[in-house]
């Protein structure tokens, strides 16, 4: 319940913090941090949530727009980047930066409260 | 608190956003800031375009005095209808802004030497070029000239400004465009002066090759001596068929350039100095193919009685494109046509009575002096007999990731002294250079277009032409009363013959230009007995014009023997003559070269593969078919012999010299085929003759052709390879590999990366009718379906029917998709 709590929450506020684009587009790191200050859990679990939670929300706004562009823009930057010009991987590296930052950041949040807070 | 786990995750979640917050290496050139550039709140994801997006807006505007009605067609281009002209160009920029700001960013940047900014110090020789040619110096001549002498084209222009302004000030960061995203930079607002840098990039393009051939032909004298340079470098061209047609009489000329007495032995045939230097990469020159094709037929030569008139300018093909669609309509006037992403107005284009074109003059406006400072100070130069004192103009680069780089550039009267201790580049070989360029003078070239946008007959016409000074065009126009002209106008230098193709003495004032030749006095002819007006880059005239033209080397001769030898036998023209006219891929050059070729070719003593490729050669239909492999044996043996000729004399130059052009060789071999110059001088115990030079040619393209074959890159366009480039050179945002024929010589001009830009064809019936497109996309966005959705059609030669009509005609068309609305708040 908490894992999903804590996931539904770092997407939220993941979200939240991009609407604004004059915050860095690494404010989620923050709000995960927070969100695992609040709701501990035990590493592994605040890793995945904090994971899994940015890297939904990742996918999900990179997959929805790469469809309603038909893939023109993914395509193109899948060769600059270098990706072979596989607009499905630039979406996996898409992903694989939020769920990595999102997990770590939250994993660095769960240290910070005590062994027994995530009972 | 598990402090040991805590600063170890912290340090690994700090050390991941910092890395994805740098720009990395990657290769030659940096990363994004690969955290900000994927994510999709943030980076190149929110550029990508929803394939259906609604273009349906309402835009406040402080700056407007009343409501401006935008409708956009289903190719994406805006006909804006404003009660007012101020509020037209206002919303002209804020669309510029909407569709390209990048480019225009970026195109203003390259003028004005700030490509090191954004770039870091790979680009600081680029930007050193363009600081000391006096590109910044000359923006700011014409901008506050017009800021103090003409209210209303200051008027537009802050107008024009505004609009920009109010668009990028309200652009949030992650709607950034995605170059910026890319190169991790972001836009700053516009300013007038950008606007005339960017008209100032245009007379570079246009006029900026002599600020590299003249110091090469100056080396190619230097090198050949002046009797052999005379020979590979002839004016004469036999074959010309010029702009204004032969026999036309000219007045008198109202200036008599004199030839300084010392000319022949101080200028002409003046010994080169051997020194050492250092020197510094410059920017590729200008491309020589700069030119267009435009022409307009009178009404007894088509269908419907009324003239139609075609323009087709040749430069540079980009991605985003240089040109961008738009209509116009206010109560004083109401135009469509190809306007510049930088500039208010159109440019080529036509409104309800009048249509006009433009063509290259390819005249020389830009000449170097040699000075001679006092001292390493470079404080002073010696001119008519006392050291005369230079102003300095100091210029700031900024160079990302580096310190400012300081530019004093020392002011003669000649002009900026762009080479000296501090610059020098291969060609300039050590001198002190001053230069001295019409587009360094005040210009009001806007405004000519703002006149032409409004021109209503012939007289408004000459009245707005009358006021351009730089880059030199031949201006065709056609009106919907059935007048048809074209004249060429520009500030031109009445020379003495050969003034300016070299470097020039600079001590003292003789070799001073002695006056510009009155505008009346230019080329001009209107409603000829032939039925229509044409040009294509040629000599405007032929040699009994009483000014001198130029060095032939700048007039390419052929394309416009080609218009002409077309447009002459025609009659009851349609629009759609006209625009199999534009993509017409006749060879004019081969069909004199191959008859040529094969009167010296001993078929005997070829290889059997060269015998081949011979046969090749003959069953050529003679036209630059994208699938025809004769135009490709034909261009690699024309090649070959043309270097089995001159190479031997223009080898062991450590300097680069320019090769002669190619109609030299070809007017040589039809007049005398006992050519001196054939022999390789190399050879010492043999004399060349030139079929034995025609021979080694055609033996040595056959083993490129051999190779060509084996990789099936035969045909014409695999070959040519026409591709579409992105202003940044990333191969991933271009149009690689187009299939389209056409090439240099050819109406259809369309070489590797450079050929007819926008294609238009206007017939002035009662409603025009009229045609065009360009390569490219109305979007500058790559990850919009309108960023290059012209380009298939236009390789293919297709045309858009131009959509030119009223407000309410306009609502009523199926092809109108959506209306932006601007309103004062």
């Amino acid at each position: 319940m908490k894992f999903i709590a804590t996931l539904l929450l770092s997407t939220l506020l993941a979200y939240a913090s991009g609407i604004y684009g004059d915050l860095p587009w690494f404010s989620f790191v923050i709000t995960n941090l927070l969100v695992a200050i609040v709701l501990p859990q035990k590493p592994a679990a605040a890793f995945l949530s904090g994971a899994i939670g940015v890297g939904l929300l990742w996918a999900g706004l990179s997959i929805y727009m790469d469809i309603s562009n038909n893939h023109i823009l993914s395509t193109k930057v899948a060769q600059i980047l270098p990706l072979g010009g596989s607009y499905q991987k630039l979406i996996f590296v898409t992903v694989l930066v939020g769920f990595l930052l999102g997990g770590l950041a939250s994993l660095t949040g769960s240290f910070i409260r005590d062994k027994k807070a995530a009972q | 608190m598990r402090l040991l786990p805590f600063l170890a995750s912290a340090l690994v979640t700090t050390g991941l956003v910092v890395t994805l917050n740098t720009q990395l290496k990657l290769g030659a050139t940096k990363s994004p800031k690969l955290g900000y550039f994927l994510s999709p709140q943030h980076g190149f994801w929110k550029n990508a375009e929803n394939i259906n997006t609604n273009f349906d807006a309402t835009i406040l505007a402080n700056d407007l005095k009343g409501d401006v009605d935008v409708t956009i067609d289903d190719r994406l281009v805006p006909h804006i209808y404003a009660d007012n002209d101020l509020d037209a160009y206002y919303v002209q920029g804020y669309l510029h802004a909407k569709f390209r700001l990048w480019q225009m960013d970026f195109q203003t940047r390259v003028a004005s030497g700030r490509l090191s900014e954004i770039a870091g110090a790979d680009k600081l020789s680029i930007d050193r070029f363009f600081r000391r040619l006096g590109m910044v110096y000359g923006a700011e001549q014409t901008e506050s000239y017009i800021n103090e002498n003409n209210p209303v084209m200051k008027a537009t222009v802050d107008s024009y400004t505004a609009g920009v302004n109010a668009y990028i000030n309200q652009l949030k960061p992650e709607d950034l465009p995605f170059e910026y995203k890319l190169m991790n930079y972001a836009p700053e607002l516009w300013t007038p002066k950008k606007t005339y840098l960017f008209l100032m990039f245009m007379s570079y393009d246009l006029t900026g090759r002599s600020a590299t051939t003249d110091l090469q032909l100056t080396n190619t004298r230097d090198y050949l001596g002046y009797d052999l340079f005379q020979k590979l470098y002839p004016n004469q061209q036999d074959s010309l068929d010029p702009i204004i047609p032969k026999g036309t009489e000219f007045a008198k000329a109202s200036i008599k350039p004199i030839k300084p007495g010392s000319a022949d032995t101080a200028y002409l045939k003046m010994p080169a100095p051997k020194k050492l230097f250092r020197y510094e990469e410059s920017p590729e020159a200008p491309n020589k193919n700069n030119g267009s094709n435009n022409w307009a037929v009178s009404g007894s030569k088509t269908k419907s009685g009324r003239p139609i008139l075609c323009s087709d300018p040749h430069l540079g093909l980009n991605l985003p494109s240089l040109w961008f669609e738009v209509q116009i309509t206010t109560p004083t006037h109401s135009t469509y046509g190809a306007s510049f992403p930088g500039s208010p107005a159109v440019i080529i284009g036509f409104n309800d009575s009048l249509a006009w074109g433009v063509t290259n003059a390819g005249r020389d406006v830009l000449d170097y002096y040699e000075v001679k400072f006092k001292d390493s100070t470079q404080n002073e130069y010696w001119y008519n007999g006392a050291w005369k004192n230079v102003t300095k103009r100091t210029e700031v680069i900024k160079v990302k990731d580096s310190a400012d780089v300081i530019e004093n550039i020392s002011m003669s009267h000649w002009g900026p002294v762009m080479f000296d201790a501090f610059y020098q580049n291969q060609q300039s070989n050590g001198k002190n250079l001053a230069v001295k360029w019409t587009a360094h003078n005040t210009s009001t070239g806007v405004e000519t277009f703002y006149k032409l946008n409004r021109a209503k007959n012939v007289s408004d016409y000459l009245q707005a032409i009358s006021l351009w000074k730089c880059p030199g065009q031949n201006f065709v126009m056609a009106t919907k009363t059935g007048n048809i002209a074209i004249k060429q106008q520009g500030d031109f230098v009445a020379r003495w013959e050969h003034q300016g193709d070299f470097i020039m003495p600079g001590e003292d004032s003789t070799y001073d230009w002695q006056g510009i030749i009155p505008g009346n006095e230019n080329p001009m002819i209107m409603n000829p007995e032939r039925g229509f007006v044409s040009s294509a880059n040629q000599k405007a005239t032929d040699a009994t014009y009483p000014y001198y033209l130029g060095t032939a080397s700048s007039f390419p001769l052929y394309r416009g023997i080609s218009v002409n030898q077309h447009l002459t036998p025609m009659t009851q023209i349609t629009p759609q003559d006209m625009m199999a006219l534009q993509t017409n891929n006749d060879n004019v050059f081969a069909a004199q070269a191959r008859p040529a070729l094969n009167r010296l070719i001993q078929m005997d003593l070829l290889s059997p593969a060269a015998k081949r490729m011979v046969t090749i050669l003959n069953a050529w239909d003679l036209k630059n078919d994208e699938n025809s492999k004769g135009i490709t044996v034909f261009k690699l043996i024309w090649d070959s012999v043309e270097s089995a000729v001159w190479s031997d004399e223009l080898a062991g130059s450590k300097l680069p010299l320019t090769k002669p052009e190619s109609f030299v060789l070809l007017e040589q071999i039809c007049r005398d085929t006992n050519f001196t110059v054939a022999d390789d001088i190399r050879t010492k115990d043999k004399v060349e003759t030139l079929k034995d030079q025609v021979n080694v040619g055609i033996e040595r393209a056959t083993q490129q052709l051999l190779i060509l074959e084996k990789e099936n890159k035969l045909n014409w366009g695999s070959f040519k390879a026409t591709r579409v480039v992105h202003l940044t050179k990333i191969p991933a945002l271009s149009r690689l590999n187009l299939p389209i024929g056409g090439g240099v010589n050819i109406i259809n001009a369309t070489t590797e990366n450079h050929g007819p830009s926008w294609r238009m064809v206007v017939h002035m019936t009662d409603e025009i009718e009229a045609y065009g497109l360009y390569p490219g996309g109305q979007s500058g966005n790559p990850g919009s379906p309108f960023y290059d959705n012209f380009v298939d059609y236009w390789a293919a030669g297709k045309y858009y029917r131009l959509l030119f009509l009223s407000k309410e005609k306009l609502k009523e068309s199926e092809r109108a998709k959506w209306h932006m609305q601007f309103k004062h708040a």
